[in-house]
């Protein structure tokens, strides 16, 4: 019989995932991952949070817990504990009750529901033409899920300057100036993924003035709040800035790496309108496509966080976990920082110490990238990406040398 | 298009103002509606969630024990695989088509974890509306799931019907789908409930699904089932995959979406499957990473809680044994109100013809009530369930059931 998928062509392999496989088969006990983005201490090892170890045995004590279905829109008490964080408790956006939020699977669902949206409702009905922009570079999943939200035309507004290695800030205001208007503009909050370079205050000012005279909508994506600086207010100041000056946006919060909580995909779409008439609307309609999506969320990370969030012992407890993390990510910055400047390493290094966040765009290119894994063993991505929370006491020499033989031998 | 007389982001103005608001689901909205009721006698036949005879949810002890062993395993919280959780995927496709299936031996099938049943239709869905491009029909028995509908057409599929309830009868209009199916231009996709027809309870017996796999091959459908209460029918995992199999011997290349929310209770953990029988490994493996691709954009990775429990009830011999004892005492409930609720109408003194609701089997009973007498069910009796007369059987105890008799033969003597 011939078959239904005999035409389904093989499709290439994510490849943050294929460098985690193959980081898995390498022999090499020197075998150094910098690919994907998740926590590792010290001996690196994946890190369970001490409060999250503390609630799990909360939820298991507690005999009034079931595993009945949550509401469409997810748990409330998670919905809006997340989006005081982001937000703040005393933002006056929640005290005008134009503050809502969806429970969705992980910062990626959070995206795919706020896109999924956009496309049926913003700037007319079904608009696929809608220009959406996310920064050169990006996250690589960005593009498919707008484009699988069916936004047609997805493309990239400047922003990280390869030469300077830095923020490419003209480029960026230079993109905003010259958007169609009512363009949607993907901004990272904090942390920014690749690059680990965030716009300073006045910078961020500067994108929101642009912005605002040119109607372009606002689509914060969250996901490293409180492990760029350590801080929560610090690291949400760009989304409380925004929304002080007025804009209906939304801000895609994933709690994947600030709870350590990757696989039980915790996340929340924060929905800032602009009054509770219009945002009973929106969320109306937000859950008509949860229920052809997934119909309901998770319960269990929901739990799990809105029992952290809102219980102050635990709260306390959480920042410093996150502290914690954040903390050992600035050590093994400037400890990579300084190996390399001891070293000699041709080119500058400053640029470990400015970005902020897991990831550092360290400047190497594609072939010293490969020729860091095929003959040092050391995994990073083809983008010169790496995971500083790959990096540890034991293994950063190994890496600073490798670092400095590849750009001294591979041009 | 926003003209520029609608000036957004400006104090007063909202990008939202156009936004319609959306209808309540009509599912869900029920329980929301039960919710609200101040009556003490009021009954919730809406939502398909199991309760014990007390009314209340029922987490498996199965299910605990297997939280229990989770616990202290002290497992990371790391990202799963796109596709989900080994251990929870092979254990998925085997409860599905049996242990010495030989899709499985061969390694043609392809099987993810996926976001329960909906996540697992949506995701067939999208891959049918991607890559089956001969055909964009889907044609769902009359009536199935209400969500059927928009999640195939949300995909960009188009939705028929085939024949199935029989109103006169309450059952299962066998001919009436024949010629329906008869008719299905070739390549279509055909939607079909593996067992407890939701919402009917209305099932096709051996000889029919036989007849049924025989017609289907003729024409040449694609044939998707939804399993989502496997064990729960009859009690019996193995009968309710019957349908599932045969038309797997049979040569059918199936796509199959599993939801473990009734059967294990383990709803809001959000457990699922969904499978693709191709015609070889290879193929398996193409289809597999198309199946990623599709995935990835929606949630990357799917969350790790209700499969790990999953997989250690599938695959621990005692928790398995332990689990197949729960279902059929979830099913045998079930069974036992169906049978009390008819002996309970003939007290009443109804002279109408329960039958059917001994007949149909699983979670829900197709009563035959209409619109209007299920509004008088809910106004007058506080009595609430889907406007198309279907009751969930597991909302009804020994405690309601006689109340229950009493509103429904009110409103129809």
């Amino acid at each position: 019989i011939m078959s239904l998928f005999g035409e389904v062509p093989q499709a290439t392999p994510v490849a943050v995932f294929k460098l985690s496989n193959d980081f898995k088969e390498d022999a090499n006990p020197k075998k150094v991952n910098l690919g994907v983005g998740a926590y590792r201490t010290d001996e690196g090892q994946p890190w369970v949070l001490p409060v999250v170890k503390k609630v799990e045995k909360i939820i298991v004590a507690d005999n009034s817990l079931n595993h009945e279905y949550l509401a469409i829109l997810g748990l409330p008490e998670f919905r809006s504990s997340a989006s005081k964080i982001a937000l703040g408790e005393d933002s006056p956006a929640i005290q005008e009750n134009r503050v809502g939020a969806v429970q969705c699977l992980g910062g990626t669902g959070a995206l795919k529901m706020g896109a999924e949206f956009l496309r049926r409702w913003y700037n007319g009905n079904d608009n696929t033409k809608t220009p959406v922009y996310v920064s050169a570079p990006t996250w690589e999943n960005h593009n498919a899920v707008f484009a699988n939200a069916g936004f047609e035309d997805v493309r990239p507004y400047k922003y990280w300057d390869a030469e300077k290695r830095g923020l490419d800030l003209d480029g960026f205001l230079g993109d905003l100036e010259s958007a169609p208007k009512h363009s949607i503009f993907v901004l990272h909050a904090c942390a920014h993924n690749p690059t680990g370079t965030d716009p300073t205050h006045v910078e961020w000012m500067q994108v929101a003035e642009v912005m605002k005279r040119r109607k372009l909508f606002v689509f914060f994506d969250s996901a490293y709040q409180g492990f760029a600086s350590g801080c929560l207010d610090k690291d949400a100041w760009a989304v409380r800035y925004f929304v002080t000056q007025g804009f209906e946006m939304f801000c895609a919060q994933s709690f994947s790496k600030n709870f350590g909580l990757y696989n039980e995909r915790v996340g929340n779409l924060t929905i800032v309108a602009r009054d509770s008439d219009n945002l009973k609307r929106v969320l109306s309609q937000m859950e008509k496509i949860v229920r052809v999506t997934w119909s309901n969320p998770p319960s269990q990370g929901a739990r799990l966080v809105a029992i952290t969030l809102n219980t102050p012992e635990l709260f306390a407890e959480w920042k410093d976990n996150v502290k914690t993390m954040a903390d050992r990510v600035l050590l093994m910055r400037a400890s990579l920082q300084a190996k390399l400047q001891a070293l000699e390493t041709p080119g500058t290094w400053d640029h470990i110490t400015q970005q902020i966040g897991m990831f550092s765009f360290t400047g190497l290119n594609p072939k010293q990238v490969e020729y860091m894994i095929k003959e040092r063993s050391i995994y990073l991505m083809a983008s010169g990406r790496i995971n500083m929370c790959g990096l540890t006491t034991k293994n950063i020499d190994y890496v600073a040398e490798s670092i400095h033989e590849t750009v001294v031998n591979v041009q | 298009m926003i003209t520029e007389c609608h000036p957004c982001n400006i104090s007063g103005c909202s990008w939202w103002s156009e936004v319609q608001m959306g209808p309540p689901d009509p599912i869900l909205g029920v329980s929301e509606a039960y919710k609200r009721d101040t009556n003490p006698k009021k009954i919730n036949l809406g939502v398909g969630a199991y309760r014990d005879d007390q009314g209340k949810p029922y987490v498996l002890s199965c299910v605990r024990k297997a939280e229990a062993q989770i616990a202290a395993k002290k497992l990371d919280k790391e990202y799963l695989a796109i596709g989900g959780l080994g251990d929870f995927t092979k254990a998925c496709a085997k409860l599905a088509l049996g242990d010495d299936n030989e899709v499985i031996k061969s390694g043609r099938n392809i099987t993810v974890q996926t976001i329960s049943g909906t996540g697992s239709l949506r995701i067939g869905a999208n891959f049918l509306s991607r890559f089956h491009t001969e055909a964009r029909d889907v044609y769902l028995p009359k009536p199935s799931w209400g969500n059927h509908t928009p999640i195939f057409r949300d995909a960009g599929m188009q939705l028929k019907a085939y024949t199935y309830y029989d109103p006169k009868t309450c059952g299962f209009d066998f001919q009436g789908a024949l010629n329906d199916i008869s008719k299905i231009p070739e390549k279509s996709v055909i939607m079909l409930h593996a067992c407890a027809h939701n919402p009917t309870g209305v099932d096709p017996r051996p000889e029919q699904w036989k007849e049924i796999a025989d017609l289907v091959k003729k024409r040449n459908l694609l044939v998707f089932f939804d399993m989502a209460y496997q064990g729960f029918a009859s009690g019996d995992i193995d009968r309710d995959a019957w349908a599932v199999r045969y038309f797997i011997e049979q040569g059918h290349n199936i796509v199959l979406s599993q939801s473990f929310a009734k059967n294990m209770g383990l709803y809001g953990e959000r457990v699922g499957g969904f499978t693709v029988v191709c015609k070889d490994a290879e193929e398996a493996k193409r289809v597999e990473s198309q199946l990623k691709i599709l995935i990835r954009p929606i949630y990357s990775n799917p969350p790790m809680n209700g499969a790990r429990i999953a997989a250690t009830i599938l695959n621990t011999p005692d928790l398995y044994k332990e689990w197949l004892g729960e279902v059929h005492g979830m099913a045998n409930r079930i069974i036992t109100m169906r049978e009390l609720l008819v002996a309970n109408l003939k007290k009443e003194g109804s002279t109408r013809n329960w039958k059917h609701v001994i007949d149909q089997i699983g979670m829900f009973c197709f009563t035959g009530l209409k619109p209007e007498q299920v509004e008088r069910l809910t106004k007058e009796f506080s009595i609430y369930m889907t406007k198309d007369g279907r009751i969930s059987m597991a909302g009804v105890t020994s405690g309601n059931v006689g109340y229950l008799a009493q509103g429904i033969h009110a409103v129809t003597k």
